[in-house]
């Protein structure tokens, strides 16, 4: 890589990503969150070439063991194993024995026992990623456990920004939509006051967690206040369940106050970016034509750059087992 | 024992805080009662325990556990244990609570609380007459609340009838309804379903005033939040007969204890903020809050080796009740005296036990200990389940004898 490194603090030989596994953005420093990033951008320029691969992880197994049901971040991680030339399996929620009874420790030691070189796990509680890393002998990466983080969804998410901004510092975001239960708002909350953003959560009260103050976040409750000046709007998925009168009374009143429109994103920035990380729901938390307008919105970059955050991160935490030179 | 020879326990510093005995003295027990406490030479014929440098107290009264187990009982120097209707199954009928009040016996006597609904589960009276005639000593809402208030008042007005005390736990359903942990900064750091800590507050003030309206004696369990006590100092003033417990958990550790998604530390009510934890120690120290219990409620390791929010609630508590009960001496929240109150005289004054005091007559329940011997908190040693968020900690205060009337059941 002929890029020189985004952080100071590489170029000063702080070691880049000292971590077995990568369970959140909480553990991460914010030169190490830049090296993912650094890295990230290689993967980009090859995805988009004609060969579309790599051989570093020939040879190695992924297990992406997905205990909640995902499409999208699922596929993303078995391209992005599989570009780098690893073998990978998926351990969908069918077919797991969770449902047999099972405890999730003893899964886990049955998919240690295969010999795994990297574990990606998804689940529904928050902690049970972390639980699995301290029983297993190879890198896990959390592809999302719980309210609790996702940290490979703000990673692409700040890719994104950083590609399509050239910083992350200095700019004011505004993350706007199902707080409460979003892990993805958790991630981003941590990364992007790690690199400098200002950082905004907006929601109705009902959806709005305790403590953001202690995140560095300021929170609104008016969409038009939180988007006042807003150089990236992201927006968060609303499930069904929770827009019938158990958080907010209808997705219709949802959208009157919540949903991002024209008029309401003439409040932010003039070249504001908008931001979803899928799946949307068009009409309820989005105006259709404003996620399909490439001019403003990054939903398919950020798609995009997802398998190549992720290929950073497969290749960067198996450094190590691979016994590439200054990561013993 | 009866016709045996009596036992005199020399040399110690004899404390009861029933009678305000705090004075080195012989303790002398015969046919399994307390025959005398003075400075007289034992009797020729006793049996001679060096109690010199230790302590001689009456022996713990748990007031709450959810499993009676003698073996940590004894060894956490607990001669009674006041049971939780949650066991397997409630003990929602009498000749269950007959049963549970003669599983101790002879090491540790278990006081059955009897179920307050049948199956606990808040909606039709239990059979509370026939349980305290059965042997029940109070009637328990179990590890939730009653949902339901037209439910609780006339549990409350019934059980009054019967001269027996509510106990409660104080978390208002509707907002403790899945949450695992107190809302604020940590819990959604980590994505944990959490309750408000008022919903204690607003258990509390329900219930206080229905007791106030029945008449009815009330004890809650577990007062662990700045608002909920001043809820309790509130109703106390009105002359509500109301009462306040907590366990060591609630005193010493803060909701920074669950970072790392420690489930040991999972615990009903959740831990709190370090404000109420704080204001749970001044509860302590102006005597709100009148008894400690251990809460004594081990878990397997498969109910504990879970994600947070899956682990079960509870902790291993009847081993670490004294040692850590001590630290409030130490820290100087308390007297010696006051503290063994609060975990003898004062939950068996509450539930109407003789016992709780070393009064002439009295059972011959002791707990001998060294205030200031140390050690670490290891749960792998402990007897039964050791899941405790407290392993590791170095503490003091170890008991040396525990002896259950008359009868030496624990030495170390």
């Amino acid at each position: 890589m002929a890029r020189a490194p985004s952080h100071p603090a590489l170029a000063d030989g702080a070691h880049p990503f000292p971590h077995a596994h990568l369970l959140g953005i909480a553990q991460l420093k914010p030169w190490e969150i830049c090296f993912l990033l650094d890295e990230a951008e290689q993967w980009v320029e090859m995805n988009r070439g004609a060969s579309k691969h790599d051989d570093r992880l020939q040879g190695l197994t992924q297990i992406n063991a997905f205990f909640e049901n995902s499409t999208r971040t699922l596929l993303s991680f078995e391209i992005a194993g599989k570009r780098l030339g690893a073998d990978v399996v998926n351990l969908g929620v069918s077919g797991s024995s969770v449902k047999k009874g099972e405890t999730l420790l003893d899964t886990a030691l049955t998919l240690n026992a295969m010999h795994p070189d990297m574990i990606v796990i998804r689940h529904a509680a928050s902690g049970a990623v972390q639980l699995i890393s301290e029983k297993v002998d190879c890198p896990v990466l959390n592809a999302g456990d719980g309210r609790h983080e996702h940290p490979t969804q703000a990673l692409l998410d700040a890719l994104t920004i950083r590609r399509r901004k050239g910083r992350i510092a200095g700019l004011t975001v505004a993350i706007c939509g199902d707080i409460l239960h979003s892990r993805v708002a958790r991630s981003n909350f941590m990364l992007l006051a790690a690199l400098g953003a200002q950082v905004r959560a907006v929601a109705p009260p009902t959806l709005l967690p305790a403590g953001l103050d202690g995140f560095s976040v300021q929170s609104f409750t008016s969409m038009d206040d939180g988007l006042a000046n807003a150089d990236v709007v992201m927006m968060l998925r609303l499930q069904t369940e929770r827009m019938e009168g158990a958080y907010v009374p209808s997705p219709r009143e949802y959208f009157r106050f919540y949903g991002l429109t024209e008029a309401r994103l003439a409040k932010a920035a003039p070249d504001v970016l908008v931001m979803h990380p899928g799946p949307m729901n068009r009409g309820v938390e989005i105006d259709g034509a404003i996620a399909d307008d490439i001019a403003r919105s990054a939903v398919t970059e950020q798609v995009e750059m997802g398998v190549a955050v992720r290929m950073a991160c497969l290749d960067v935490l198996t450094r190590r087992r691979r016994g590439i030179k200054d990561w013993a | 024992m009866m016709g045996g020879p009596p036992l005199a326990i020399t040399g110690g510093r004899v404390i009861c805080p029933a009678s305000g005995h705090d004075a080195i003295a012989t303790l002398v027990v015969r046919d399994r009662r307390i025959a005398g406490i003075g400075n007289d030479a034992p009797p020729s014929d006793a049996q001679v325990i060096d109690a010199t440098g230790l302590v001689v107290a009456p022996g713990l009264i748990d007031a709450g556990v959810f499993r009676a187990d003698a073996a940590a009982a004894n060894a956490g120097g607990i001669t009674r244990m006041i049971l939780m209707p949650d066991q397997s199954p409630p003990l929602d009928d009498p000749a269950l609570v007959a049963f549970a009040q003669g599983s101790g016996k002879p090491d540790v006597w278990v006081h059955p609380l009897a179920a307050a609904t049948r199956g606990l589960k808040g909606i039709e009276l239990a059979e509370i007459g026939l349980a305290h005639a059965a042997g029940a000593i109070g009637v328990a809402t179990g590890r939730e609340a009653i949902a339901d208030a037209r439910v609780m008042q006339r549990l409350l007005a019934y059980a009054h009838g019967h001269g027996l005390v509510v106990v409660t736990h104080a978390e208002d359903r509707a907002l403790a309804a899945g949450a695992v942990a107190t809302e604020g900064e940590y819990a959604t750091r980590m994505g944990l379903p959490a309750a408000p800590a008022f919903a204690e507050a607003l258990a509390i003030i329900r219930d206080c005033r229905l007791a106030e309206a029945t008449g009815a004696r009330l004890h809650i369990r577990q007062v662990t939040t700045a608002e909920g006590l001043a809820a309790v100092r509130a109703a106390q003033g009105r002359g509500v007969d109301v009462t306040a417990g907590i366990t060591p958990a609630h005193l010493l550790l803060n909701d920074m204890a669950v970072s790392g998604f420690r489930s040991f530390a999972r615990l009903s009510p959740p831990l709190r903020s370090e404000r109420d934890r704080l204001a749970a120690i001044a509860g302590v120290r102006d005597g709100t809050i009148c008894i400690l219990a251990s809460g004594h409620d081990p878990q397997s390791q498969e109910d504990k080796r879970q994600p947070f929010a899956d682990a079960r609630a509870g902790m291993a508590g009847a081993e670490t009740l004294l040692a850590l009960g001590l630290g409030l001496v130490r820290d100087g929240v308390l007297s010696l005296p006051a503290m063994v109150a609060l975990v003898s005289t004062n939950p068996a004054r509450r539930f109407g036990l003789v016992a709780g005091t070393l009064q002439l007559g009295a059972p011959a329940d002791l707990v001998i200990f060294d205030e200031h011997a140390p050690w670490r908190i290891d749960g792998d040693k402990f007897h039964g389940a050791g899941n405790t968020p407290f392993n590791g900690l170095p503490t003091a205060g170890r008991v040396r004898m525990t002896i259950k009337g008359g009868d030496v059941v624990w030495r170390a």
